[in-house]
């Protein structure tokens, strides 16, 4: 997780053994995306607007919407992430290694941490997590 | 209805809000005039924000004589973690479904 003033983003990285080109048509070819991500109608042209959907659940409807905001073949891929009135960007950045393909994935605009301080107890949290769980259950 | 979640990130999608909130920990309790000389809007452009975020209860209030003094509760940021850190989870099994597709491409 890195911070800036406003917001902070959520990062991934993996080696992967595959060149960039490859892992790139995963990321960029609308039925393979649908095979290990969610379904969608993308297209790799900056400005498409699209959906990625997953089943819906109790509280959430199921819909990503989303806008290709960058395309940079076998480079980097970015699009928006929006979901739950939560509007956050993902960026994949693909750089070349030895073996294959160091993959990035940032998940940015999460509204900011900053100034959070939890003292002692736990709240009310447990009421949070079970809804959680549902939203996220749709997800996987 | 909507959720709490959906609640607490509607209120923050707004940068405007945003800023009263982060001032609001940072800074400790404010005056809706003390906001509003901050934020650079109108005061009931103020009291509306206040109002989207008392309603996510990211935000309490206190009356003393005629003020009203407002305070963060950052504790209601917890859908928020909770939910960054359900994310995680979620990419992390999604970077292993890329792998596997990888690997089945090829054949």
């Amino acid at each position: 997780m890195t911070n800036s003033a406003t917001t902070c983003s959520l990062v991934i990285e993996r080696e992967m053994l595959h060149p960039p080109e490859k892992i790139w048509r995963a990321l960029t070819q609308g039925p393979l995306i649908a095979e290990w991500l969610l379904t969608n109608d993308f297209q790799p042209v900056v400005g498409h607007r699209f959906q990625f959907r997953a089943t819906p659940v109790q509280n959430w409807n199921g819909i990503i919407d989303s806008e290709v905001l960058m395309v940079e073949p076998h480079t980097r891929l970015s699009y928006g992430w929006t979901s739950m009135g939560l509007e956050t960007v993902v960026t994949w950045t693909l750089t070349p290694t030895a073996g294959g393909t160091l993959l990035r994935m940032e998940q940015s605009g999460f509204p900011s941490e900053e100034g959070r301080n939890y003292k002692g107890a736990k709240y009310g949290w447990t009421n949070f997590i079970g809804k959680l769980e549902n939203v996220v259950g749709g997800l996987q | 209805m909507p959720s709490v979640t959906d609640k607490v990130f509607k209120a923050l999608a707004d940068p405007t809000r945003r800023a009263i909130f982060e001032h609001l920990s940072r800074d400790g309790e404010q005056t809706v005039h003390a906001l509003t000389y901050r934020a650079g809007v109108s005061q009931p452009a103020v009291s509306k924000h206040l109002t989207v975020l008392k309603r996510a209860k990211l935000v309490g209030h206190r009356r003393e004589g005629r003020e009203t003094h407002y305070n963060a509760q950052p504790q209601s940021l917890a859908p928020l973690v909770d939910w960054m850190t359900q994310y995680g989870a979620f990419w992390r099994e999604r970077f292993d479904q890329l792998e596997s597709l990888l690997q089945r491409m090829d054949k």
